[in-house]
């Protein structure tokens, strides 16, 4: 699990998160992160919320928020489809500054994607007003603190949209 | 008899002292008109049964403080996972009290799904809260609630209420400026 400039590690990830100061990672395991699960769990500095259903996640959110830290929601796009209502009345309605890294099932580089969580998930949050921006390798992966950055400027969430399964 | 559910927040708010207390649906409603402690009430009218998550964040983020959610029967079963999720963070600063009145009272009246023989207390218990209680009557819950308040959790409360009698107005503060309020309140240590 260390860095690599063509693929994602979740390393590298973590390094990130930790370095713009998030202090809760909120979450529910996707197929995509378990490498970012393992060392996670391994880290004490980022305390791990795990959730049964991503609709949770954005009221956890919430309330870590009122409590003064720094969380990231980290989910799949499936479940922010699931979690779409708590999206709205309690991320778009509230104003919350917030972090979200989502894990872009069935993206593909050439563009042919044929899975409907990747075809439906920017436009719904282009549709939500949702700002978006894309991690394909540890390249980017400061796009993570801009977007925290951006979501407190805008107070609104911000999706992180992670391209890959994490190495 | 069972208590109202008026007496019911009665109750609350006169053992309340500085716990930040998340509420939502009809409780919202009825607790601005007995709270002492505004600047520290979360009342939602639009977080669709999220009530508990958002306590629990609150729980986490200041183990410091007591939290109390005060949910309908309806709500929770829209949420409810996070028995389950608080059950296994097992948040000891965390008191959950479900109003139960078998009905979904904000739309009508219409009755929860397995209304009469569904039990929170099962459901907590079985989760993994710490302590489970089970009321009906304001006296007897009066005389509970000191040392529920002092107690470990996490524990949920669950309090038999007849429904709120007539149709309440929906309090002039917004949940936004509420949200604002409460972040502040937490960061000066009211």
């Amino acid at each position: 699990m260390g860095t690599s400039d063509h693929g994602l590690s979740a390393r590298a990830v973590v390094e990130e998160l930790k370095r713009c100061g998030i202090s809760h990672v909120v979450w529910l395991p996707d197929s995509e992160s378990k490498h970012l699960y393992e060392l996670l769990n391994d880290d004490d500095s980022l305390k791990l919320v795990p959730i049964c259903r991503e609709g949770e996640a954005i009221g956890v959110a919430l309330g870590l928020l009122v409590g003064g830290r720094t969380p990231a929601v980290v989910i799949q796009n499936t479940g922010l489809f699931e979690s779409g209502d708590s999206l709205r009345g309690l991320g778009l309605n509230l104003n919350l500054p917030l972090l979200m890294l989502i894990s872009y099932r069935g993206w593909r580089a050439d563009g042919a994607i044929t899975d409907s969580a990747a075809i439906y998930l920017e436009p719904v949050l282009k549709g939500w007003g949702i700002t978006s921006h894309l991690v394909k390798s540890d390249a980017n992966v400061h796009l993570i603190g801009g977007a925290l950055r951006e979501a407190g400027v805008q107070r609104r969430p911000v999706a992180v949209l992670m391209a890959q399964e994490y190495v | 008899m069972t208590m109202t559910a008026r007496e019911a927040h009665d109750v609350l708010a006169t053992h309340r002292t500085d716990e930040v207390v998340v509420t939502e649906m009809t409780a919202a409603l009825l607790w601005p008109f007995v709270s002492k402690r505004q600047e520290l009430d979360l009342c939602l009218f639009d977080c669709m049964g999220k009530a508990s998550s958002i306590g629990l964040g609150i729980a986490l983020a200041r183990p410091d403080r007591t939290v109390m959610v005060f949910d309908g029967d309806g709500s929770l079963l829209m949420n409810l996972g996070s028995l389950v999720t608080i059950a296994g963070l097992a948040p000891a600063n965390l008191i959950h009290v479900v109003f139960e009145n078998g009905q979904y009272e904000v739309t009508g009246g219409q009755p929860i799904p397995a209304a009469g023989t569904l039990s929170f207390v099962k459901l907590a218990a079985g989760a993994g809260y710490r302590q489970t209680f089970d009321f009906s009557e304001a006296e007897e819950f009066a005389a509970a609630l000191p040392a529920i308040l002092d107690s470990t959790g996490p524990t949920l409360v669950c309090l038999k209420v007849q429904s709120t009698e007539r149709t309440l107005p929906i309090p002039e503060r917004l949940t936004a400026q509420a949200v604002s309020e409460v972040t502040a309140a937490l960061a000066r240590g009211d």
